[in-house]
């Protein structure tokens, strides 16, 4: 057998996994009858139409001849890295983490942060323009969340406002 | 007549200042959106429905629809000018449309767009203003069999008229039912798939998941491609208004197109993208005037056309939305969700209950209609220089935009890391082909659907004949199950595979 479709492979893969989780899941709960359904009977039921689609989807890319192999292609680690790790950042900086012991940093250092971890997704940033870029959009949130929206923020370091 | 009076109340409601600036609101960041690849309406909506909670309900909600349509402009505009379709329903306006810019004619071609998705807009609304009422009575003798019957024809109709594998559609609908599920199920109180999370038994919050897959997700799929070169059109857009040998042209194609999107956008899984489709293979298919210009050398039947269809079903798209409070598409199911933030229960009683928002709402997408082509046409070199900002400024903005959004929702960094979270899984959608828009319906739909099950057949005694037996509900599923048929004849699966291969 060989893999005629890559991406059909492995999102059939994919399918099938949650699939069986979920169905697996839901044998915990009460499953019920059609009558008097428990919380498990949907979820159940779902479960393993996902589990045969995913089969259905894998058996498919190894059998239906496609072009090029439909290959996955490369992984973009450095957008993928930097991005999401601009959010735990930004998270992280805004509002603290209690069970850590790390303090709220609040809005604005959050913002400078996140700008530059996100701006890094790119080999060619540069340190000056993204400095630029951070201080626009950080009073420009100030000014149109914290001003204009009144949207409940910490804005400044905890140690400072106490 | 009821249908004037109505509208007077919209149009009272509509016409308030703050009301009238909200609307100007929408339609300038639609625009802004549509005219900038890379970002679209799903994304911008779930960025801004945390910041619609301190507005009033018919705010907001005139709001974000003005985003919606007003994409639908913007970008037009670029796939005009600068061959690049800011929106995915304007990848066929490109074709003749970028064509026309090139031979010097890019002002006629802006001025057929902008008309035409004007006049469609136009009827669009009147339509839904005029069928709403009938619809919603209609859904008012539906019973839970019906509902479900009613959202599985959805469901279906959003694969069967989506681009890409049935399957993998599929697939991603009954994924999205399934996440749905998690959280406190409303009849026994059992926390389902929770692990013991606090934050988790309240669910996985919407706008979370349509951030983190529409958001970041696009973005890294964005960077992870190389910048590839774009063809900044330099000559002057000279000349707005169309000959009359253009008029007599266009008008027909706009008429069409609007006929063509009005009918499409109602449908479940329908909308501008698929109306903009199908009305250029229509305008291809019809018989040329002798000595027109062939279409792909800068018909104006080729942007018109397809430019009416997809305003006409941007508008019509809101039908399921307000009169059965299903959503067609990804768009609609974000709506959906800003409902649900103001208390809102999307469905026939939001005509009766909340008859001023209603009204309102529809009124306001007249106005914001006009308000667009005069944003347009005049400051069309505005918009086209903010093609000049790079990417790289505005990826730092959106991925900012998100975070604090997302924050707000609940005041808590739980739905932060939720956002990362369906970023990575958003990629890796992108990485595997699956379209991520089914998902976010299936949702949606999750708990309704279950609900509407469990109770139709708590009320048969546990009998599955029931959703055949009662004749709407049985009627529902057989469109259902003739559309599934239909799609999976091999002389329709061809021709549909065709029809996307332009995507």
């Amino acid at each position: 057998m060989k893999i005629k479709s890559q991406k059909d492979f492995f999102s059939g893969l994919m399918f099938m996994g949650v699939g069986v989780a979920f169905a697996w899941g839901a044998t915990n709960y009460n499953i019920g009858t059609g009558a008097r359904m428990g919380p498990g009977y949907f979820p159940l039921y779902l479960g393993i139409l996902m589990t045969i689609l995913g089969a259905l989807i894998t058996f498919n890319s190894m059998v239906i001849e496609t072009m090029d192999g439909d290959k996955i292609g490369k992984w973009a680690w450095r957008p993928l890295f930097f991005v999401i790790l601009a959010n735990v950042v930004f998270g992280v900086l805004l509002a603290g983490l209690p069970t850590f012991g790390i303090p709220a940093m609040g809005l604005i250092v959050a913002i400078y942060a996140l700008t530059f971890i996100a701006s890094m997704a790119e080999a060619a940033w540069k340190f000056k323009p993204t400095l630029v870029l951070a201080t626009a959009l950080a009073a420009g949130s100030y000014l149109a969340f914290v001003l204009a929206l009144k949207l409940q923020f910490p804005v400044w370091p905890e140690f400072i406002t106490g | 007549m009821e249908l004037f009076e109505h509208l007077s109340l919209g149009f009272g409601v509509a016409f308030t200042p703050i009301n009238l600036l909200y609307c100007l609101l929408g339609c300038v960041l639609g625009t802004l959106i549509g005219v900038l690849p890379g970002i679209g309406p799903a994304a911008t909506i779930a960025m801004l429905l945390p910041a619609t909670y301190a507005l009033p309900p018919v705010s907001a909600l005139i709001m974000l629809a003005g985003i919606y349509y007003g994409s639908q402009y913007g970008g037009s505009t670029t796939a005009i000018l600068v061959n690049l379709p800011g929106e995915s329903s304007s990848v066929v306006t490109c074709i003749d449309g970028y064509q026309m810019a090139r031979k010097g004619r890019a002002g006629p071609a802006l001025a057929a767009a902008g008309l035409g998705s004007f006049f469609a807009g136009s009827v669009g609304t009147l339509i839904l203003a005029a069928f709403a009422p009938p619809l919603t009575e209609l859904a008012f003798k539906f019973g839970p069999a019906e509902y479900f019957a009613l959202m599985t024809l959805g469901l279906i109709g959003a694969v069967v008229l989506a681009s890409g594998s049935l399957l993998k559609a599929v697939g991603m609908i009954v994924l999205g039912l399934l996440l749905g599920l998690v959280g406190t199920d409303v009849n026994s109180g059992v926390a389902r798939y929770s692990f013991d999370i606090p934050e988790l038994t309240d669910g996985i919050g919407f706008v979370a998941i349509a951030m983190g897959v529409f958001g970041y997700g696009e973005i890294i799929s964005n960077l992870a491609q190389p910048e590839h070169e774009r063809e900044v059109f330099v000559a002057k857009v000279s000349g707005l208004f169309p000959t009359k040998q253009d008029f007599k042209d266009m008008t027909p194609a706009v008429l069409r197109g609007t006929m063509l999107g009005s009918a499409l956008g109602i449908l479940p899984g329908g909308g501008a993208l698929l109306s903009s489709f199908a009305a250029y293979a229509l305008e291809k298919k019809l018989k040329m005037r002798p000595g027109e210009v062939a279409f792909g050398e800068g018909n104006i039947r080729g942007v018109a056309g397809p430019e009416a269809a997809n305003n006409a079903g941007a508008q019509t798209s809101f039908i399921p939305l307000l009169t059965l409070g299903i959503p067609g598409n990804v768009v609609m199911a974000l709506m959906v969700g800003a409902m649900t933030i103001h208390n809102i229960q999307p469905g026939p009683q939001v005509m009766t209950a909340n008859p001023e928002l209603f009204w309102g709402l529809i009124a306001s997408m007249w106005i914001g209609n006009a308000m667009l082509v005069i944003l347009n046409l005049p400051l069309i070199g505005m918009w086209i220089k903010l093609l000049t900002v790079p990417y790289r400024y505005l990826f730092p903005a959106i991925v900012l935009f998100c975070a604090i959004g997302v924050y707000s929702t609940n005041n808590n960094t739980w739905d932060i890391w939720i956002v990362g979270v369906f970023g990575v899984i958003g990629y890796i959608f992108a990485k595997l082909g699956v379209e991520p828009a089914p998902l976010l319906l299936g949702l949606i739909l999750g708990p309704m659907m279950e609900e509407n099950l469990r109770r139709a057949l708590l009320l048969s005694r546990g009998d599955w004949s029931v959703f055949v037996t009662r004749p709407i509900s049985a009627g529902i599923l057989a469109a259902a199950v003739l559309m599934l048929v239909i799609v999976l004849l091999p002389s329709v699966k061809n021709k549909r595979e065709e029809a996307f291969v332009e995507d």
